[in-house]
């Protein structure tokens, strides 16, 4: 009787964590942006970490692109062969690009390369007190740390994905044009015919925006309340990887729901 | 690092992203020049629109002089008004007719305008009087079938 009394309590606590976590990282959130309008009074700072989270994400986002690219340009031609539409290669490789892969793949790719450094990063300031030490000199630790690192997290994303489709578009034209032939001018009249820059390229730089706002946050909080251990900071770069590339696809269904459907 | 060259590479950075925001604008886009230069907007009703879409070309002489902005039904007329953005620097007369064409067999419609011999020039927000609808392949095949039955009673 025990312990069926206990499993229930406990699948419960279980529960109650999960909505307890929800509300402590709404709040994490509010505050995130509540001090934003102090902490943008030191732009260097935002500007030094969008040197850390964007520039040095740059090798990974723009070989990524390319190989996209590369693969999508193959894959169109094999699918689009058999139905003699060899042309539209180059709209199939846009639009998928600009509408999906550009802002998905890159915010997965973010969340893995910049998300858990941020999160290692601030775990790691939590576990070696550095956070409360700020606080006890009345410096705000959010303030300084945490609003920065989101506001360039941010900005960065959009960048990094508008760069990610271009790439991938180049590398699309690499494979279609010049290795397997397809007309040049065909590629990209057809591309240029049906991408259109409202509602294709614009919506994929806002969607990349969403994600920013998803991926740095989730990188944060779980930086921010993790374990003062190694193990602490371990697990919280692991549930930051899993949490934001979750978050993200959820969203990029949802915003693809609202944004593309007629 | 030093906080110049730190805000030198931030830059870069940025400024690379409008590159490729520009490239993906202009080359696999469509922002053309036609809506940097300006236009111009023109009405016509149809009794029948087949599959012509919003931002289909609006063509003369096969030359592209202009994008559809806006399809929409008149509960008066039932017609289907389409309002069209024509290029500030191609005139047409007055009497311009518009018809709804295909390209190729099976590709997408667009509207082809043929100028009509007025001196005096469409203006902004005028309608074009002659319009021919698209061709609605049921009322074709139906066509077809009702001749061939008239043929073979006529015999």
């Amino acid at each position: 009787m025990n312990g069926l009394t206990n499993s229930i309590t406990r699948l419960g606590a279980v529960f109650a964590d999960m909505v307890r976590n929800v509300g402590q990282a709404a709040r994490f959130f509010w505050r995130i942006l509540y001090r934003s309008a102090a902490a943008l009074r030191r732009p260097h700072l935002v500007v030094e970490q969008i040197h850390f989270i964007g520039n040095y994400s740059l090798s990974i986002i723009s070989v990524s692109g390319l190989f996209v690219g590369f693969v999508l340009g193959l894959q169109a031609h094999y699918i689009l062969s058999t139905y003699g539409s060899d042309q539209m290669v180059g709209l199939f490789t846009g639009l998928s690009l600009l509408r999906e892969l550009g802002p998905v793949v890159t915010a997965l790719l973010f969340a893995g390369r910049a998300g858990t450094s941020i999160t290692a990063e601030i775990g790691l300031m939590r576990a070696g007190e550095q956070l409360s030490a700020m606080e006890m000199m009345a410096v705000d630790p959010v303030t300084r740390v945490v609003v920065p690192r989101f506001w360039a997290g941010v900005i960065a994303m959009p960048i990094l994905a508008t760069i990610f489709s271009a790439i991938g578009i180049i590398g699309g034209y690499v494979v279609s044009v010049q290795l397997i032939g397809i007309d040049e001018g065909s590629f990209w009249s057809l591309m240029q015919a049906g991408v259109d820059v409202v509602d294709d390229v614009l919506k994929g730089v806002l969607k990349s925006v969403v994600f920013g706002f998803a991926v740095t946050f989730v990188a944060l909080f779980q930086g921010y309340v993790s374990k003062p251990t190694p193990e602490g900071v371990a697990y919280a770069t692991t549930r930051t990887v899993v949490h934001a590339s979750l978050a993200v696809l959820a969203l990029d269904f949802i915003l693809t729901a609202m944004m593309f459907s007629k | 690092m030093q906080r110049k060259s730190i805000d030198f590479l931030v830059g870069l950075f940025v400024v690379l992203g409008f590159v490729a925001l520009l490239f993906l604008s202009l080359k696999a886009g469509n922002l053309s020049s036609f809506q940097l230069v300006g236009s111009y907007t023109v009405k016509a009703s149809f009794d029948n629109i087949g599959g012509l879409k919003i931002r289909a070309p609006v063509k003369s002489a096969g030359v592209v002089v202009g994008r559809i902005a806006d399809i929409k039904f008149d509960d008066q007329s039932f017609q289907a008004v389409v309002t069209m953005n024509l290029e500030q620097r191609y005139h047409f007369p007055k009497d311009t007719s518009a018809k709804i064409l295909t390209s190729g067999l099976l590709g997408e419609q667009y509207i082809g305008l043929e100028a009509g011999g007025d001196t005096k020039l469409l203006a902004q927000g005028d309608r074009i009087g002659m319009t021919q609808s698209a061709v609605v392949l049921e009322s074709l095949i139906s066509q077809f079938l009702y001749s061939k039955a008239a043929e073979g009673k006529a015999k």
